[in-house]
């Protein structure tokens, strides 16, 4: 009898309990994310005062002035960069992961340390580092200059070569992780069974491997390409005014031309673009949880 | 020379694990359609050997043939065996009937063939209903059927299976022991199984390769292994036996007066005929618990040895009694007493007996 009430009062406190855990999280999320981004919204839908200021209008012209060959351009050129960035970052990441996947416990953990180094350095020097090595007169140049292997210096820094550089460069850590985890996870028995089931080394990777590292697949794709179609560093400092991604589209109307509103809208895009994505993605990595959908 | 109608011909295999030897100069053979099991201890050496079978490890010495082909430098996918995994290792993703069709797609048999290759498969281990399932919906039972079709798919030279019934409770562990005995004679495959369990070797196996310490200590039949066991570690591994120390005092044709310095009295034996015994040499006897009886008459039947005994404990087990029999100091012995007499009731700790056994069922053992 005396302790069935404090069991009762702990069950009906439980829910309660856990909305004011939320409330600390939420305040922080709603003042400085939500608010923010609906001010976003809302001036999108605005237009621009002669003079760089805001006038608080319902139209859909700032929308419409995207259609422009020029926008539509930058934004193709972002999807593309981002997927050529995401593309070598899963073909460089994805024996590298299995590498320390397979490697023994303790050199693992040093591996993943190695990996994770570059995160102890700033960004922007990082990528003041890499002009240096692309530069005409750079480091790299020169070495080849010095081996012979080309006559003339190449033209590296400021294209879209080097912008893909670096974003693979700041990018391959959030791909390696997220496969590293996954591939770890897939029992090494599964590959003996194929082996012994008459499978090559090809098709174990394309059957078994890949299928069951498939949510770290997705995880580190999302991870490098999103961030890559919106980076404004990286294309800022290495790409210079030649290859522009909509992160310095973005930059260039609310900072340089003064159009918050075309700047807003150029963001509400970007943003839906990425959400449709995701969905797709989420969408497209159905099979895998068929498991449980279908317990 | 090769034996042509071995499935597996085995010949002084060496392996080396750091300064080790997991596995050290096995010699084995196994005819076709023959049950065999390596039965032994954990690292025993039992698990190398299998895959080096399967191809999985590489022996440092030593040949392994199959078929009467040598598997040297032949990797897992080429070998005409199959491993049914310890933990079954199904492919999660994929479902029964895509798991069981694995080996025949990877081995290229045509669509339809693969269709009925696969009914077949499952049907010989009753899981036909659940071809659409994944591996995580089946219980252990169900999913080790897979992984036996899925090998079995394949109509292997050699099976080979790796502790094939550890993960299932004891009941179904008993029922898969006498149903997989009958899917190797529906199969008509060899199958090599290694455990650690000797009653399932025993139940289940024609033969039984007994390994310790990396080493093959003897093959023989389940009835040979229990009844005539090479060495004390053989004859303690296959069920329980009683060992009494002792020195040949006299030999009397093919008889002998043995006696040991642990009890009182004298013991006679049959001199075993491939020892070289003679008056003086050390040896040990090892009799089974089933073949010992108690008695409180002071007269033995003929060709009965009796030594004189107290009894220690005694543990009711339902179909039998086990007794706890003290013959010296440092010697007790375990009696089992099959339940079926009433009468039998009386022993208490403390009574003094004779324990009495045929003198043909003491197995002799030179030290």
């Amino acid at each position: 009898m005396k302790s069935s009430p404090p069991a009762g009062r702990a069950e009906s406190s439980g829910p309660v309990a856990s909305w004011w855990l939320l409330g600390p999280g939420l305040l922080w999320m709603g003042l400085l994310f939500v608010v923010p981004l609906s001010l976003v919204l809302v001036i999108s839908f605005a237009e621009r005062g002669t003079y760089g200021g805001i006038v608080w209008s319902l139209s859909l012209t700032n929308y419409l002035d995207l259609l422009h060959p020029l926008y539509a351009h930058i934004l193709g050129q972002s999807i593309l960069l981002a997927a050529v960035t995401t593309m070598l970052c899963l073909i460089m990441g994805f024996p590298l992961a299995y590498y320390i996947a397979r490697a023994a416990p303790g050199r693992q953990g040093m591996l993943l340390l190695l990996v994770m180094i570059p995160f102890w350095t700033n960004f922007l020097v990082r990528t003041y580092a890499w002009m240096f090595i692309l530069r005409t007169e750079g480091l790299l140049n020169t070495l080849l200059l010095k081996l012979g292997v080309i006559a003339a210096p190449i033209e590296l820094l400021y294209s879209n070569t080097a912008v893909v550089i670096g974003l693979v460069y700041g990018y391959l850590p959030f791909m390696v992780l997220p496969l590293f985890v996954a591939l770890e996870q897939v029992d090494r028995t599964l590959v003996e069974a194929a082996w012994d089931l008459y499978a090559t080394r090809w098709v174990i990777l394309r059957r078994i491997i890949v299928p069951l590292a498939r949510p770290g697949i997705m995880a580190g794709c999302l991870l490098v390409f999103i961030p890559s179609l919106g980076a404004f560093l990286t294309p800022d400092l290495l790409g210079g005014a030649r290859s522009m991604m909509v992160g310095n589209l973005i930059q260039h109307e609310f900072l340089v031309a003064r159009d918050w509103p075309l700047g807003a809208a150029i963001s509400c895009l970007l943003m839906l673009f990425v959400m449709g994505m995701m969905r797709w993605l989420l969408h497209a990595a159905k099979p895998v949880s068929r498991q449980e959908d279908a317990s | 020379m090769v034996d042509q109608s071995a499935s597996i011909d085995i010949a002084s295999l060496v392996k080396r694990h750091g300064t080790t030897l997991a596995v050290d100069h096995v010699s084995l053979t196994v005819p076709r359609g023959e049950f065999f099991s390596l039965l032994g201890p954990s690292g025993a050496g039992k698990t190398s050997l299998l895959r080096m079978i399967a191809g999985f490890e590489t022996p440092d010495e030593g040949t392994i043939r199959i078929d009467g082909r040598s598997m040297e430098a032949v990797p897992p996918n080429r070998r005409p065996v199959n491993l049914v995994f310890q933990s079954y290792a199904l492919f999660p993703h994929m479902t029964v009937a895509e798991n069981v069709a694995f080996g025949p797609t990877m081995q290229g048999v045509p669509r339809a063939d693969i269709a009925s290759r696969v009914r077949l498969a499952l049907d010989m281990v009753k899981l036909s209903s659940k071809e659409e399932r994944l591996p995580s919906q089946l219980s252990g039972g169900e999913q080790q059927r897979v992984a036996l079709a899925r090998a079995l798919v394949n109509r292997p030279t050699v099976l080979l299976l790796d502790e094939p019934l550890s993960a299932l409770d004891q009941q179904l562990r008993q029922e898969m022991q006498v149903e997989l005995k009958s899917i190797q004679a529906r199969a008509a495959c060899t199958f090599v199984c290694v455990t650690h369990h000797q009653e399932e070797a025993l139940t289940m196996s024609d033969r039984v390769a007994v390994m310790h310490q990396g080493r093959v200590l003897q093959v023989g039949s389940p009835q040979d292994l229990y009844e005539s066991p090479g060495s004390a570690f053989v004859a303690r591994f296959i069920g329980v036996s009683n060992e009494l120390r002792g020195v040949v005092r006299r030999i009397d044709g093919e008889r002998a007066i043995v006696q040991s310095p642990e009890c009182v009295g004298e013991i006679q034996i049959v001199l075993p005929m491939h020892l070289a015994i003679q008056a003086g040499s050390p040896v040990t006897l090892l009799i089974r618990p089933e073949r010992l009886r108690l008695s409180t008459a002071a007269q033995g039947l003929s060709g009965e040895q009796s030594l004189a005994a107290s009894v220690d404990k005694v543990l009711y087990s339902g179909s039998d009694r086990r007794y706890l029999v003290r013959l010296g100091e440092h010697v007790v012995w375990n009696v089992r007493v099959p339940n079926d007499e009433s009468g039998r009731n009386g022993l208490v700790p403390g009574d003094h007996l004779s324990v009495r056994w045929q003198i043909s069922d003491a197995v002799v053992l030179s030290e």
